[in-house]
């Protein structure tokens, strides 16, 4: 791995998991984005000998075909996962015209004990 | 027998294609998917028994040499998950046709629920790391699909928790098998135990590390288990029944496939530690609950300790013992959300502090709870005892004395809130029938026999037969107990034994 290469996948990582941080859905949805290329730089740079084609028989060196590979199944189920999510965003905006994150239902069932068992 | 593998995840996979594409029927549909998820089960019944006879069959995809190729790989051990799981996953199918208004109402569960059966299969079956990620995201996907069906308020809410979580445990674990891959060159399970062993130890440690993450979340162990208790009770209850038996019990079974055969020798002092306060934090989570939804869910979190303990315990004895409990905790978990979704039919909801008195109703849905009930407590007859006894044997056996002591003190617990269930639900005066806000036909239907006991049941019929089947089988489980046994004994031999894996896969 070369090292723009791994500045690259560590600032995509970053800015990534600062993003999943967040409260509004886009913008995890936008850092889960950022940290899946940066998940799939990462597998791609597993394989050895950047610059050569992926073919076995050729004259000279080859580049291991098996991460390229991997990656591409990778970029699908990434892709198919932040469309859901965004979809998912796209549903909680029309229900309430936000996307945040809320607070963890069950602290809230627990908090709100005392008005359920009254009413 | 081998060319039947492919067929266990392509089936689900074109039933759900072909599901989506009668979109419009819901009879086709139904017929579809009943006989994708009975084929499956027939097919996982019949393997079991020829794998049991003549050991672990592979199946090499495409024809290519098989330390190349994508293998699916049947031993023991994953062809008694897979029938279990398929015989749940069918169980449930008929349990949501049987709630004939609620939850089956999308168009979109018949094509979900059958990628997720193709990707249990796939991840039982899967032969390699990376395809192991492959049908974990294929049923995760599946699965949020079913948790979010109706797109509900608290379904969307919760849903983004579970959903975000879950993509971001995908990243550690491809993360995981991208340095694996690094650092050894393969991905087959069968060629990763002779290279990882040559890595380094503190390499190594860094990699298990990284699936231990990977899958502990899926599993819901200690400190990754916050997202389950509040996503499960948003889903439907036929939904959260398959999720609660089946889907953190893949989490384990793939720890305990990476633990045994890629990380032999790691030392799981931590690993127990973690199992003690899973079982404990799920436990006090339970108590403090008023809904019974949720209280099964933390109880999931507790069970998971118990097998976790398994793994961290390690030899051959624990690991039969942990499958054992995983054999047992899966019905019995499918079990009491199915009597939960009779139960919330009825009443309309599961907060125990508006259901009462169920039991004089009717006592045969009490008797459906109390059984799994005990059974998860693991009090004597019950498939839980049996189950609890080979997991704390193993500890007395190895005199890791503290464990033991969080075990029994932990399944207490467990019994003392499956009393507050059984006081707060079926105990007591009958509350006057409250009109259920989902389903005014369920209501408008038990008006009429409010007097006779059995009502309850006999307005739900299917679902009942359903619950009353799965819970025969939790007693069945413990009745056959010996053979179930020694066949978890097989099964964990071949779970453990890296050389003859290697053999098998590769010839």
């Amino acid at each position: 791995m070369s090292v723009e290469q791994a500045i690259l996948i560590g600032v995509l990582a970053a800015s990534g998991t600062y993003l999943v941080m967040h409260r509004t859905l886009t913008r995890i949805i936008l850092g889960l984005g950022l940290l899946g290329n940066a998940v799939n730089l990462l597998i791609l740079s597993s394989g050895d000998g950047p610059g050569e084609p992926p073919i076995i028989g050729r004259e000279g060196d080859f580049t291991d075909p098996v991460p390229q590979a991997l990656v591409l199944t990778a970029i699908v189920i990434g892709f198919g996962v932040i469309s859901f999510l965004l979809a998912m965003a796209y549903r909680a905006w029309t229900i309430d015209g936000n996307d945040d994150a809320e607070d963890d239902i069950t602290d809230r069932r627990l908090a709100d004990q005392p008005d359920e068992e009254t009413t | 027998m081998s060319s039947l593998l492919p067929l266990l995840i392509a089936m689900p996979l074109l039933g759900a294609a072909l599901s989506l594409a009668f979109i419009r029927s819901r009879p086709v549909q139904r017929v579809i998917s009943l006989t994708c998820a009975g084929a499956t089960t027939a097919i996982s019944i019949a393997l079991l028994i020829d794998v049991d006879r003549n050991g672990t069959e592979v199946s090499s995809l495409g024809g290519w040499r098989s330390d190349i190729a994508i293998n699916l790989v049947a031993d023991r051990f994953a062809t008694l998950m897979l029938t279990i799981s398929s015989t749940m996953l069918l169980a449930v199918l008929v349990y949501a046709m049987g709630q004939r208004t609620d939850d089956e109402r999308s168009r979109f569960y018949h094509p979900a629920y059958l990628a997720l059966i193709g990707g249990v299969c796939g991840a039982f079956l899967a032969g390699d790391l990376f395809n192991l990620f492959v049908w974990f995201e294929v049923l995760l996907i599946a699965s949020y699909v079913l948790l979010t069906l109706e797109g509900t308020d608290g379904q969307i809410r919760s849903g983004t928790t579970y959903v975000v979580l879950n993509v971001i445990e995908s990243f550690v674990l491809v993360t995981g098998v991208a340095l694996i891959f690094a650092a050894t060159g393969t991905l087959n399970m069968a060629m990763l135990p002779e290279r990882l062993a040559e890595l380094p130890d503190g390499v190594r440690l860094g990699l298990n590390l990284l699936l231990l993450i990977a899958f502990g979340l899926k599993a819901a162990v200690f400190p990754l288990y916050s997202w389950l208790p509040d996503s499960y009770p948003a889903a439907p209850s036929p939904v959260s029944a398959v999720f609660a038996g089946l889907l953190t019990k893949i989490g384990v079974y793939a720890i305990i496939r990476t633990q045994t055969l890629l990380f032999p020798d790691t030392n799981r002092e931590l690993l127990l530690v973690i199992a003690g306060l899973t079982m404990v934090v799920g436990v006090v989570g339970a108590i403090a609950q008023s809904d019974m939804k949720r209280i099964l869910s933390f109880h999931i979190v507790s069970q998971i300790g118990y097998m976790i303990m398994g793994v961290a315990l390690g030899g051959v004895a624990a690991i039969s013992a942990t499958i054992f409990y995983m054999v047992h905790h899966i019905p019995v978990k499918t079990s009491l959300f199915l009597v939960e979704g009779i139960v919330e039919k009825e009443a309309g909801t599961s907060s125990l502090s508006k259901v009462s008195g169920l039991a004089r109703r009717s006592g045969p849905l009490a008797a459906l709870f109390l059984i799994p009930a005990f059974s998860l407590a693991g009090l004597p007859p019950f498939s839980g005892f049996l189950g609890k006894l080979a997991v704390v044997t193993e500890g007395i056996d190895q005199e890791s004395w503290w464990i033991v002591a969080v075990a029994l003190a932990v399944s207490l617990m467990t019994l003392i809130s499956m009393l507050k269930i059984w006081t707060g639900a079926f105990w007591g005066a009958p509350s006057p029938t409250p009109v259920p806000q989902s389903v005014g036909a369920a209501a408008a239907d038990d008006a009429g026999d409010d007097g006779e006991g059995d009502g309850v049941l006999r307005n739900h019929g299917l679902m009942a037969a359903v619950t009353t089947g799965v819970v025969t089988l939790t007693l069945a489980i413990a009745v056959f107990a010996g053979p179930l046994y020694r066949f978890c004994e097989r099964a964990a031999i071949d779970a453990t034994d890296l050389r003859a894996y290697a053999e098998a896969v590769l010839p």
